[in-house]
């Protein structure tokens, strides 16, 4: 499972980063140990109070494993262009979670993600800090 | 010449590396970042070098948000009073019992996930002055010569002030969850709004600060300039709190288009309900080699 995932060098930027980036139900249930990935999408989820990324990714020893990717709300997405058709289905992606799980699940909050193009999907400081959002 | 052409080969072998190492190395593209409205159409930013035109008297109509990305958020409780260890609220005993009973996403009281009892994660109302210290982002300030509405992006409410004259009601019978509101123009650019007859179910802010059926605000919209309204929100409920204490102090909301689309942004209890279906059906891991 270590093996699959390739931990960033960047954590400690991360961490300055990832300012709790949801709120409605809380970020301790977070870890602050960014993780990246490749897997396929399985469900673009466009929905209040957050949104939710499903992919499936293979650990170190190819089982499949089905992780759930929660990020912002739609209201504060769209500024940075994403759209309920932003992912679909089958799009082959490299995803980086800010954070995963404390109890161990395969739930995690997404940072950015990588599509097959080269594009990376993700916010822009160009907005400043990101104060804990929703 | 065998050495200039020699030299000419090396510069275009060179140079042709150079392109592709370059193409190999090249940044990933970005997503688009702009601010757009409900319709998608940019939000131009603010132009720093322009002076704003003075303000208009007793006018608040028009879009406005807070005068930065995501400033009205609030995640943490009050803007101006989050809910840490370096902002301790004057809690009367029943005050503090009724905040420790709050169990949040954030702040001081906050819990995992499946302990949380926010009101409005069960898509109740927010409920006023909620639907300013958390998720205040566009709203829509409608005057007539005798009432002023205000409508809100979260939850896509609206609330009303009277500014006809009347007082405040003294015996309310019905509370309600967002309150009953007089306005009055202390000068030009200035209307201080009193709001009472809140009911007790809704929280104060995201960090679960109580109120009773006691609680009055006090809102002052003071229109700085013509782009510019400061707000400043003051609590005062003396069965939960010994004083007064302010929430957001000069918090600046900017005008934006008239063209300005608000976006939709509801609680709806379906979608609520599948939010915590699908953050509970994350899988445990596989274990480690």
């Amino acid at each position: 499972m270590r093996n699959m995932i390739k931990t960033s060098v960047l954590g400690v930027a991360f961490l300055v980063a990832c300012v709790p980036l949801f709120a409605h139900h809380g970020n301790a249930v977070y870890t602050n140990k960014p993780i990246t990935m490749k897997g396929t999408v399985t469900q673009w989820i466009w929905t209040n109070p957050h949104t939710f990324l499903k992919f499936d990714s293979k650990d170190d020893k190819g089982n499949v494993q089905h992780w759930i990717g929660e990020w912002n709300a739609p209201s504060t997405l769209v500024n940075f262009g994403f759209t309920p058709k932003t992912f679909k289905p089958g799009d082959e992606v490299t995803v980086t979670l800010g954070g995963m799980a404390k109890d161990g699940t395969l739930v995690g909050r997404v940072r950015s993600v990588e599509l097959a193009d080269g594009t990376v999907m993700t916010e822009d400081e160009k907005f400043g800090k990101a104060p804990d959002s929703h | 010449m065998r050495t200039f052409v020699s030299a000419v080969t090396t510069v275009v072998v060179l140079f042709t590396f150079s392109m592709f190492a370059s193409a190999q190395t090249a940044a990933p593209k970005k997503n688009v970042q702009q601010h757009v409205d409900g319709y998608g159409r940019p939000v131009p930013d603010p132009v720093s070098t322009e002076t704003p035109g003075p303000p208009p008297v007793h006018d608040l109509s028009g879009n406005w948000e807070p005068d930065g990305w995501r400033e009205g958020v609030q995640a943490q409780g009050a803007r101006d009073f989050p809910s840490d260890s370096k902002h301790i609220l004057p809690f009367t005993p029943e005050g503090e019992k009724a905040f420790k009973e709050h169990k949040t996403g954030f702040g001081v009281n906050a819990v995992p996930i499946g302990e949380n009892n926010d009101p409005f994660d069960i898509c109740d109302p927010p409920g006023f002055p909620r639907v300013e210290l958390f998720n205040l982002r566009q709203l829509r300030i409608y005057e007539t010569p005798k009432q002023m509405s205000i409508l809100y992006e979260n939850d896509q409410v609206w609330r009303n002030i009277w500014t006809d004259g009347r007082e405040l009601p003294t015996d309310i019978a019905e509370a309600r969850w967002y309150g009953y509101s007089v306005g009055k123009w202390v000068d030009d650019t200035t209307l201080v709004v009193e709001t009472t007859g809140l009911d007790p179910r809704t929280w104060i802010d995201n960090a679960g600060r109580p109120h009773s059926d006691q609680l009055k605000v006090e809102e002052t919209f003071h229109r700085l300039n013509h782009d510019i309204i400061e707000l400043t929100l003051t609590i005062n409920d003396p069965v939960m709190y010994t004083k007064p204490w302010v929430a957001l102090n000069k918090f600046r909301l900017r005008l934006q288009p008239d063209w300005f689309d608000i976006r939709e942004m509801i609680c709806s209890a379906s979608e609520a309900q599948g939010y915590n279906t699908v953050y509970h059906s994350g899988q445990a891991a596989s274990p480690s080699k």
